[in-house]
């Protein structure tokens, strides 16, 4: 395949949405987790420009950015702005706020909501846990989500990648070399690898050398995997090594030509 | 003391019936006997049950009294219905949260507090029957509120909306932080 025909089909013809996200307050939360840091002393300028570096990286793999997670962006550059002005004091009694004070506040409330929502998924559920004798709505049993979600969460998957990342120099990016390569095609290599091995670890698919294309495309191609349920990607512990591993039973992998031809049918892969 | 044949007609009645039933529905069925007495079958009921080595339970439920096996046994029956039961995803479970907390609440309150777009999730659990539209919010734009139906209460065990956990109390933003005026240390993650 050409590196012309390769490009072209990076910047049209792959747009990946992912379900997955639950928002700007999600990514918040995780980069405050990650870097463990007390969330009513949030260091705005290293948390700022993590979030900046997530949508560039987001924006360079052609996910679709949602205006809500720009919204957050211009909200933060705003707080980040306000903490560099001096504080006025004209009059005593006016409290100064601090100006991080509102995100704090949706912070926390949003993270109690989630945690709500983990307590009542916990509890004795009808037609899961308890049944009556006959299923209270047969709606509810069919209520599956439309996609089986990765089991490592999407940031801690694309922070993963962005380490990768990292350890390239920004200058391979203009040597693209001979070695252009479509994502089909290292769908299939990546297959053919978990035949073998049944368990990849993530970094394993990244070999230093690569060059940032192939990169790219091999991240894409874990991506359309896991969506085409072929592999899942799990995490043994929070923020541990990521894992690849077979879900197909024998026989079950398809063709290759199939794959090609999915490619080429949809302007849009994704959920 | 509730006479014996009374609580077999109650047992009868709950066996039978395929949602919960609630005394006044008992009550109006039941006429020839005193609310009281019924009200005391079904409280004997449910203690001969909890007593019971019995694969069943009475349990109070949205409103009502229903029969329903023990958490205990849900491998057996998984198997038995061949099902999984419900699964919701992420935001599925934050919006419903939102609402069970919050209701009467609106679609944009809901964003609001989640950060996001929630108009497919709403509609997805609309269609799920698990909430239900209470009305018209009296404000520009009449927006539809929002509240938890009669089957997310079923669906998640509870007696009555008052039964749902207490949230977690969030930390008062208040008092300041007597370090507040040092700078942050810089973080070994900003080294990468």
């Amino acid at each position: 395949m050409q590196d012309t025909l390769f490009t072209e089909a990076m910047e049209n013809a792959y747009q990946v949405q992912i379900e997955q996200f639950e928002g700007p307050l999600d990514l918040l939360l995780h980069l405050i987790k990650k870097n463990e840091v007390d969330i009513y002393n949030i260091p705005i300028a290293a948390i700022t420009r993590q979030y900046l570096e997530y949508m560039e990286l987001l924006k360079e793999l052609n996910l679709d950015i949602a205006g809500e997670f720009l919204v957050m962006a211009a909200t933060l550059l705003q707080i980040k702005s306000r903490m560099l002005l001096p504080v006025e004091r004209d009059d005593e009694e006016a409290e100064v706020e601090d100006p991080r004070a509102e995100l704090v506040r949706r912070l926390l409330e949003y993270q109690r909501y989630r945690e709500a929502g983990s307590d009542l998924v916990a509890r004795d559920l009808l037609g899961r846990d308890v049944f009556a004798r006959k299923f209270a709505s047969s709606e509810l049993a069919e209520m599956a989500p439309e996609e089986e979600p990765a089991d490592v969460e999407l940031f801690e998957l694309i922070e993963a990648f962005r380490k990768v990342l990292s350890r390239v120099s920004v200058d391979s990016f203009h040597n693209v070399g001979a070695d252009g390569i479509s994502i089909a095609d290292r769908i299939s290599e990546v297959l053919s690898l978990l035949h073998e091995k049944r368990t990849l670890r993530f970094d394993d698919l990244f070999h230093d050398g690569m060059n940032r294309d192939l990169l790219v495309v091999t991240f894409l191609s874990m991506l359309e995997l896991c969506k085409l349920k072929l592999i899942r990607i799990v995490q043994v512990e929070s923020l541990g090594a990521i894992w690849l591993t077979a879900t197909s039973e024998e026989g079950a992998v398809p063709e290759n030509a199939d794959i090609e031809s999915d490619f080429e049918g949809e302007a849009s892969v994704g959920g | 003391m509730a006479g014996k044949s009374l609580k077999a007609i109650v047992e009868s009645l709950l066996f039978v019936h395929e949602q919960p039933l609630s005394l006044d529905r008992l009550a109006l069925i039941l006429e020839e006997f005193e609310r009281a007495d019924i009200r005391q079958a079904l409280e004997e009921l449910v203690a001969d049950y909890e007593g019971s080595e019995r694969g069943i339970v009475l349990v109070q439920v949205a409103g009502g009294y229903q029969l329903r096996t023990r958490p205990e046994q849900a491998d057996y029956l998984r198997r038995l219905n061949k099902t999984k039961g419900v699964k919701f995803s992420q935001s599925a479970l934050e919006t419903l949260a939102i609402i069970a907390y919050r209701q009467p609440v609106t679609r944009a309150e809901i964003e609001y507090l989640r950060g996001v777009d929630s108009g497919g999730v709403l509609k997805n659990l609309l269609e799920k029957k698990l909430l239900k539209i209470l009305g018209k919010k009296d404000v520009p734009g009449k927006p539809l509120i929002y509240g938890t139906s009669k089957e997310f209460l079923e669906l998640f065990d509870l007696k009555d909306l008052s039964s749902l956990p207490t949230l977690k109390e969030i930390q008062e933003l208040a008092p300041p932080d007597p370090f507040a005026d040092q700078p942050a240390l810089p973080l070994a993650a900003e080294e990468t």
